[in-house]
């Protein structure tokens, strides 16, 4: 069986200026693989460009979602082929509610994969029960989309969107940045309910502590727009003894 | 004036016939036509270098020879695409002629008086010479002018002291045109005693193939501790001008919104003119422009605070595609003794092309030295982030651009009060938003407005 995710050689720009240098990454149903790299490595351009934001040149490469070009595809057919990136700053779009977005969204997709809308009645129950997982209060729900949620209700709020979309790839983009721990533990407490053996989720993180509550199959390490090493769970922790630094050292010696 | 000389005779003529036509009228009313054709033959129709027209030629009406056509007659099979629901009343003018055999009455409590201008002009009604031209400035405003020159039908609706009026009112106004281009100058009173409550919508549309001129006035008086709501909804086809004037009085403690929605028309003037008389009045001027092609949507705010502890709210909020030229012009004048007044102006943009144009400007004037004024005005595009935000989470490109466009105009639905007219508007706006370039039907017929606590179980 093929890899859910294949990337392969990805180069992408912005301004002619190159961020990726040569990705390569295969991620295949059922693990959790995190990447991990300084500011700047190209971390969150990764997310972006699988994410297909049009604000990337994508030079070379390939990336394959379930054996389709990815790259070929718009935001959202690469939604409706079972992407969902989690935003590291999520948009506040005043005047629609979080219920409504979240109904059209998931009825948008279920429409595109050729199911029946789900009707208020039907999804109010699921929604309820995914509000509850994630403890996020009913009231925001009627608000409009993260308009003036805290930086923790926001990510939470994404958590709530991939708990409801159930993507079969889940990209999470600096979703543990500025959360206190208690948020976090909420956050990761999501994510985890939703592991399963079909879903695969990528973790892009600055820092080990999410890991130790999302604890992944895969570590990569990202710096300068290229993958520097791929190990473990073990990888994460080394990397907070020893820092980025010597990760860098490594490719200059490699 | 300044009109070519063979439509300035038509206007001549048309006037003489006019006033043949309505020479058993009362002589005060005859007075004050002659007055206000005078008025207009002075000064003629405004210019751009008119500072309130800046932005705004009616070249385009200056040149056609408009005539009178009062006995425009549709069938009632032609209203119905029209008619509402949950309206206390609805009343049918054609061409400003009230036609009560089109019109709908179900309930409406006693005293309420709802009927033609015309009757009370026969009726020598004490009240309507009392209050009738008072509030608008036919010195200034030539189409004011022009419409009380030529007025001699449209909507008076008395609502007594202390009566709460529950149903809308809804005044239908129909342009009817043929093969001549045709005026109508529809005149409408709205006196709410103190103490009263109502809900008035005027509702302009058109029928007919050819050119038509709508141009209307409302004289709305909101006596102490009135609380109205006016809405004028302007739905004309491409080929009609409408020019309206919203001329409100209030007394103390009166609480007035007015909310306008411009949706069609070619060339369209929306004149709102609040004068807050009273001690402790407040007033929202609430409104939302949605133009395509070459439309053109001129919106004039004239806030006066006459009186101390007033305060004004304005919220326009404008989407432009094509070749649209928008304007929103909020003057604001706060008099020598109206102090403590709390008046805030704000104009939202969005143009979706390269060509749409809007233009906006505040001018205060402020003579008090007590007083909290602010201004504020964006021009913008639909947020690419949100867009793509949207549009990541699997909503295709279309709906999420519709979406973001009923949730701009939704700002402005959300100062509507819940109800029949609410839905009607909002029925009205997610029609229209389909016109903008780009645009889909999204699921669910109704813009769900954060904070609608119908929008979680919905």
């Amino acid at each position: 069986m093929g890899a859910l995710l294949e990337v392969a050689d990805l180069h992408a720009s912005v301004d002619h200026h190159e961020i990726l240098k040569g990705i390569d990454m295969r991620v295949n149903a059922g693990e959790v693989h995190s990447i991990m790299g300084p500011n700047g490595s190209g971390k969150s351009t990764l997310a972006q460009v699988l994410a297909r934001r049009d604000a990337y040149d994508v030079t070379s490469g390939s990336v394959q979602l379930n054996g389709k070009d990815l790259l070929a595809m718009k935001p959202e057919e690469a939604a409706w082929e079972g992407l969902f990136m989690a935003f590291q700053y999520p948009v506040e779009i005043p005047g629609i509610s979080n219920s409504y977005f979240l109904r059209t969204a998931l009825n948008a997709l279920r429409k595109a994969r050729g199911l029946d809308e789900m009707t208020a009645m039907e999804f109010l129950p699921m929604f309820r029960e995914k509000l509850s997982l994630l403890e996020m209060d009913d009231k925001l729900m009627n608000r409009s989309v993260n308009e003036g949620f805290s930086g923790g209700e926001k990510k939470r709020n994404e958590i709530l969107q991939m708990a409801v979309l159930e993507p079969t790839l889940a990209i999470l983009d600096e979703t543990d940045s500025g959360l206190d721990i208690d948020a976090l533990r909420i956050v990761a407490k999501g994510v985890n309910a939703m592991r399963s053996a079909e879903r695969a989720m990528v973790v892009v993180t600055h820092y080990q502590r999410l890991l130790t509550y999302i604890v992944p199959d895969y570590v990569h390490v990202l710096v300068d727009g290229r993958i520097v090493r791929s190990g473990g769970p073990e990888l994460a922790l080394e990397l907070e003894e020893t820092g980025y630094g010597s990760m860098e050292a490594g490719t200059t010696a490699a | 004036m300044s009109t070519v000389p063979s439509v300035r005779n038509n206007y001549f003529q048309c006037f003489a016939e006019f006033e043949r036509m309505a020479a058993a009228e009362a002589p005060w009313l005859r007075e004050l036509r002659r007055e206000a054709f005078a008025q207009f033959c002075e000064k003629g129709l405004p210019t751009t270098h008119d500072e309130d027209w800046r932005f705004t030629s009616v070249s385009a009406i200056e040149n056609l020879a408009f005539h009178l056509m009062l006995d425009a007659r549709v069938s009632p099979h032609q209203i119905e695409p029209w008619r509402v629901r949950g309206a206390g009343c609805q009343l049918v003018f054609l061409n400003g002629n009230f036609v009560p055999e089109l019109s709908l009455r179900n309930k409406l409590a006693d005293g309420i008086e709802v009927t033609g201008l015309a009757q009370q002009f026969s009726n020598g009604a004490r009240t309507v010479q009392r209050h009738f031209g008072r509030y608008v400035d036919l010195d200034r405003d030539s189409f004011s002018a022009l419409n009380t020159a030529f007025a001699q039908d449209g909507a008076y609706v008395h609502i007594p002291r202390g009566v709460v009026v529950e149903e809308p009112i809804y005044l239908l106004f129909v342009s009817v045109s043929d093969a001549l281009p045709v005026m109508s100058h529809p005149r409408t009173l709205i006196l709410a005693d103190e103490n009263s409550q109502a809900t008035i919508v005027e509702e302009y549309v058109s029928l007919g193939q050819g050119t038509a001129l709508c141009n209307a006035v409302t004289e709305l008086v909101a006596a102490d501790n009135a609380v109205l709501s006016h809405y004028r909804i302007e739905r004309e086809q491409a080929n009609t001008f409408n020019i309206s004037t919203l001329s409100m009085h209030q007394g103390r403690s009166a609480n007035v919104a007015s909310h306008s929605v411009l949706l069609g028309g070619a060339l369209v003037r929306n004149n709102v003119h609040p004068v807050l008389a009273g001690e402790g009045g407040e007033c929202l001027i609430n409104g939302l422009f949605l133009g395509t092609g070459r439309q053109h949507l001129d919106n004039y705010m004239l806030v006066e605070h006459a009186s101390p502890h007033c305060s004004s709210r304005q919220f326009y909020n404008g989407i432009l595609d094509d070749h649209a030229h928008g304007v929103f012009h909020g003057r604001i004048i706060v008099h020598k003794d109206a102090q403590k007044t709390d008046a805030k102006q704000t104009n939202r943009n969005l143009l979706i092309s390269d060509d749409a144009q809007i233009d906006t400007k505040p001018q205060l004037e402020i003579h008090a030295d007590d007083v909290k004024c602010t201004h504020g005005a964006t021009i913008g595009q639909l947020d690419e982030e949100a867009l793509f935000y949207l549009r990541s989470r699997g909503i295709g490109e279309a709906s999420a651009r519709s979406l973001l466009l009923r949730a701009f105009a939704g700002e402005c639905l959300a100062r509507m009060k819940q109800g029949p007219v609410r839905r009607h508007v909002e029925a009205l706006v997610n029609q229209y938003v389909l016109r903008f370039a780009h645009t889909v039907q999204t699921p669910g017929a109704q813009i769900h407005l954060a904070g609608d606590l119908g929008a979680l179980a919905s």
